[in-house]
């Protein structure tokens, strides 16, 4: 017999997408806090409003993040909530699971938890839902002893890092997304931890264009895999597209009767820097002149491959709208390769942090700083030099701040000299 | 060895971030590792990679609630150790994919997958996939709305689209329930956003005890809160006029809470995408600036979804993006075709406004 009758949320179970509801239902026969959560959640359907109180800061010694404080506002009510607290556990790349980890991790939270998880939450990790402060430390003793795993960030700095899948499934990939996202998630742990930025930062990396963990954007350094050289094409396959023995867009358009593949007219002429031709026989791309949108390989993956001297793309400065307005990241260097030990990148990331901790106001992120004090004093600090790529345009208004070192003669004038030419 | 209460420094283990993801990934993925020729999608959720080995890897996809139980993850965990050599693992987009080395494989997984309702096989190509959202009344604070009950009333409503690939190409639809936006909301295809209408209480008896009052005062982004004395107590006063709801102020100062059953609303915002494929990435528009949140199963926001994908899903040319189409047509005769009324309210008039406004005598008339 259920605690708490739940008209509202029983409607949430009927209807072919999976219910969270049923799902929590059945969770709650051996978890009786949840019955609780239903309860609060019911009340919240009928006020329209939720029941969470603000804030509460807990956390495991010596961390500043990865956990995150959550008190009911009707403890009385429904006391098994009273006290549920967010842990964020750090996610492996490409999210990979060995039923043996997850079942040691299932284990872990029905013993001091609710039961109750986001698989993953919005920044990539594992959420664990709903438990008291006592557990706290506990949890963390055995997710660090006997699962060798840690807690992802929260608050004021190094967001968990997050990665498309990359070249462990995907035929696009033009880096390791999971090693780097790995290596660099380990590298600054300190980072990840210990609060001492501004705000949130957040890095993601994409094994290319298409940017399956859209890292344009969310994150303030975003690394998405591209290359330099030629598309690979292989015109057997080209014509095998062409005369519809193979299915463009490797079949996801198969619900839907399009007509015959026009290579014309879905490829060539939707090429945005319009470098491709055919001519019947073969398909010729400028590759000088290609953007590397991934359209052309999209739609004939058995044909086309992106080049061989492969790296990624930097980006820096993407976040959702709250302060100053949502940004997308702002191309900063065009192409590094994107190998272990990764010093060169390692470089430039900490050029960026050194900047911005000096200059970012309070709950300032990066892209807003790089807004208000502008692109050259950002690519002053972190050292590099401006080029047509960073602009979809160049600058339409005349004020330029010059420098004195950079104009003839500097500043100083002779304001006598001046006065004898033109008297007062 | 357990932990210690009375001891908690003795053993303590820190900063050694996540597990080696190395260690899950099937064989079969291991084996074939950056060695990938080219995939194909053989039927709504399912997908087949083909190695440089000529080894194969069949995938199958599933939706997930994103919520999830310990006993539903039990349940997927069973699926993989028959069939997945105990290997499975999630996408971005909340989804669970279950992954074997040979087609013979596939029917006896499919079998089992399709037995349990819980795991509905889709997601693939130009068909709607999971919607990626927040946390909503189920765990946060700040919410204007539910996000995981809105979330199965749309997904139950657009299904067939789940399941199917019918559409000119993939559609992202997703959602926040606040302007804190935990998510890439502002640049999804269709995006349901939670807003609230009210500017903030003020609990003067407390404010200046629970919060820093400079604090709440530097939050808010358009000057709105000003200091003031209630009573003879140090506090502050807000100028509705000039707030724009963003919660920021809250975020600062629990004496300020801004949630309101009456006033909170849905945003709907079109047109954003983040690959880079033929067009640059877009930004979401707002298209309509308020729709009533009416749980449990919000059937405005429904509606409105489902209005705006089969406008689009009738009128777009094959791989074309909401936004692309929108852009092609022009966003008067995206108004126009999708009955949305317009509005002074979908005119930007905060940062960057002058960007969006149209500096030219080309239009199209209505
Ligand atoms: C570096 C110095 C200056 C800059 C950058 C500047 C810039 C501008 C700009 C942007 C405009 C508007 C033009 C338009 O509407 O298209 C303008 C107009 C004007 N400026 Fe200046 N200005 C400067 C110095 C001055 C000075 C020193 C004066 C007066 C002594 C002045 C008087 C005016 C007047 C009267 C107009 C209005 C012209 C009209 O009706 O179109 N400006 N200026
Ligand atoms: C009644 C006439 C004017 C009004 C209402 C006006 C208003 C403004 C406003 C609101 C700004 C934006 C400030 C900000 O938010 O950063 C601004 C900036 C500016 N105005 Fe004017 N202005 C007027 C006349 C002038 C004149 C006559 C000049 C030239 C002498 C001038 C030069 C500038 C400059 C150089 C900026 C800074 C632009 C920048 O930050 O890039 N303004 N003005
Ligand atoms: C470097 C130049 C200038 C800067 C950085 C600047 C900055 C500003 C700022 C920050 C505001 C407040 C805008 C707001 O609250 O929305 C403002 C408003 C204003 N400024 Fe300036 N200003 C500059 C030059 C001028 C000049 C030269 C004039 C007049 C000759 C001028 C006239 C005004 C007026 C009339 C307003 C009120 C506009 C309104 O709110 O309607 N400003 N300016
Ligand atoms: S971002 Fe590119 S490399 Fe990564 S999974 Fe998506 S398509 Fe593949
Ligand atoms: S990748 Fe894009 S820009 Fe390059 S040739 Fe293909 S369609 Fe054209
Ligand atoms: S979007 Fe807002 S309400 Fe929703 S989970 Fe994030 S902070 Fe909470
Ligand atoms: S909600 Fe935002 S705009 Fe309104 S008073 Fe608070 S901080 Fe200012």
């Amino acid at each position: 017999m259920a605690k708490f009758k739940t008209p509202f949320l029983d409607e949430l179970e009927k209807g072919p997408w999976p219910s969270f509801v049923t799902d929590i239902k059945r969770q709650a026969k051996t978890k009786p806090e949840l019955e609780d959560l239903l309860g609060q959640v019911e009340l919240s359907y009928k006020d329209k409003e939720t029941h969470w109180k603000h804030g509460g800061i807990v956390g495991v010694f010596g961390y500043g993040g990865g956990v995150i404080g959550r008190y009911s506002d009707m403890p009385k009510e429904f006391p098994g909530v009273a006290h549920f607290h967010t842990v964020r556990v750090n996610q492996p790349s490409g999210l990979y699971y060995s039923t043996k980890y997850l079942g040691q991790l299932m284990e872990i939270w029905e013993r001091r938890g609710s039961g109750l998880t986001n698989m993953h939450g919005s920044t990539g990790d594992m959420v664990l839902l709903g438990t008291t402060t006592d557990q706290l430390e506990e949890i963390f003793w055995e997710l660090t002893h006997d699962l060798n795993t840690d807690l992802g960030g929260s608050g004021s700095n190094l967001r968990t890092p997050s990665c498309c899948l990359g070249m462990s499934r995907c035929e696009w990939a033009c880096f390791d997304t999971q090693a780097a996202c790995h290596h660099m998630t380990n590298h600054y742990q300190d980072e990840l931890h210990r609060p001492a930025f501004p705000y949130k930062f957040k890095f993601k990396f994409s094994g290319c264009p298409n940017d399956c963990v859209a890292a344009i954007a969310r994150s303030d350094m975003a690394f998405i895999g591209t290359w330099r050289d030629d598309i690979r094409i292989d015109q057997v396959a080209v014509g095998a597209y062409v005369n519809g023995e193979l299915k463009p867009n490797a079949g996801a358009h198969s619900g839907r009767d399009w007509g015959k593949f026009d290579i014309v007219k879905e490829v060539i002429n939707l090429c945005p820097s319009k470098c491709m031709s055919w001519d019947g026989k073969a398909l010729k791309i400028n590759n000088k002149e290609c953007v590397r949108c991934m359209h052309c390989i999209n739609v004939m993956p058995r044909a086309l491959r992106p080049g061989l001297d492969k790296g990624c793309s930097i980006l820096c400065g993407a976040k959702a709208p709250i302060l100053e307005g949502q940004r997308l990241a702002t191309l900063i260097v065009p192409f590094i390769k994107m190998e272990p030990p990764y010093e060169e990148v390692k470089g430039l990331i900490e050029k960026v942090w050194d900047w911005w901790m000096e200059h970012g106001k309070n709950r300032e992120r990066l892209g807003e700083l790089i807004g208000r004090v502008g692109m050259r004093e950002f690519l002053k600090a972190i050292e590099v030099k401006a080029i047509p790529q960073m602009v979809k345009e160049p600058r339409s208004n005349p004020y330029i701040f010059w420098e004195e070192s950079a104009v003839p003669g500097g500043w100083t004038r002779d304001l006598a000299a001046f006065r004898k030419k033109h008297p007062l | 060895m357990a932990y210690d209460p009375k001891n908690p420094m003795k053993d303590r283990i820190t900063d050694i971030g996540p597990r080696n993801y190395e260690e899950f990934m099937p064989p079969v993925i291991k084996k074939n590792f950056g060695k990938w020729l080219y995939h194909e999608i053989l039927e709504p959720g399912i997908l087949m990679h083909k190695a440089e080995s000529g080894d194969e890897v069949y995938t199958v996809r599933v939706a997930a609630a994103r919520l999830m139980s310990i006993e539903l993850i039990r349940d997927a965990m069973k699926i993989a150790d028959k069939h997945c050599e105990g290997c499975l693992r999630w996408t971005t987009r909340n989804n669970i994919e279950f992954m074997v080395d040979n087609k013979s494989k596939l029917e006896p997984l499919k079998a089992d997958l399709k037995a349990n309702p819980m795991f509905p096989i889709g997601g693939t190509g130009a068909g709607v996939t999971n919607i990626v959202h927040t946390q909503g009344w189920i765990h946060c604070h700040t919410p204007a709305i539910d996000a995981s009950g809105i979330v199965k009333s749309v997904m139950d409503d657009l299904f067939k689209h789940f399941q199917s690939m019918d559409l000119p190409a993939q559609v992202r639809i997703a959602l926040a329930c606040c302007l804190n936006m935990c998510g890439a909301v502002h640049c999804s295809d269709i995006a349901i956003l939670g807003f609230h209408r009210k500017p903030p209480f003020v609990q003067h008896e407390v404010i200046s005890q629970i919060c820093e009052i400079p604090l709440a005062i530097a939050a808010c982004p358009t000057g709105a809160i000003k200091p003031a004395t209630v009573d003879g107590k140090k506090s502050v006063s807000v100028n509705g006029e000039r707030c724009m709801f963003c919660g920021n102020c809250y975020t600062m100062c629990p004496a300020m809470p801004l949630m309101d059953a009456e006033a909170d609303c849905v945003v709907i915002m079109v047109g954003g995408k983040i690959s880079n494929r033929i067009s640059a990435p877009k930004f979401s528009k707002v298209v309509i600036p308020a729709l009533p949140s009416n749980p449990p199963r919000w059937p405005e926001v429904v509606a409105a979804v489902r209005n705006i994908l089969e406008t689009y899903a009738k009128n777009a040319n094959k791989y074309e993006r909401i936004g692309e189409w929108a852009e092609r047509i022009g966003w008067e005769r995206f108004f126009e075709k999708c009955n949305l009324p317009f509005d002074v309210k979908t005119i930007d008039d905060y940062t960057l406004a002058y960007d969006t406004l149209r500096t030219t005598t080309q239009f199209k008339f209505s």
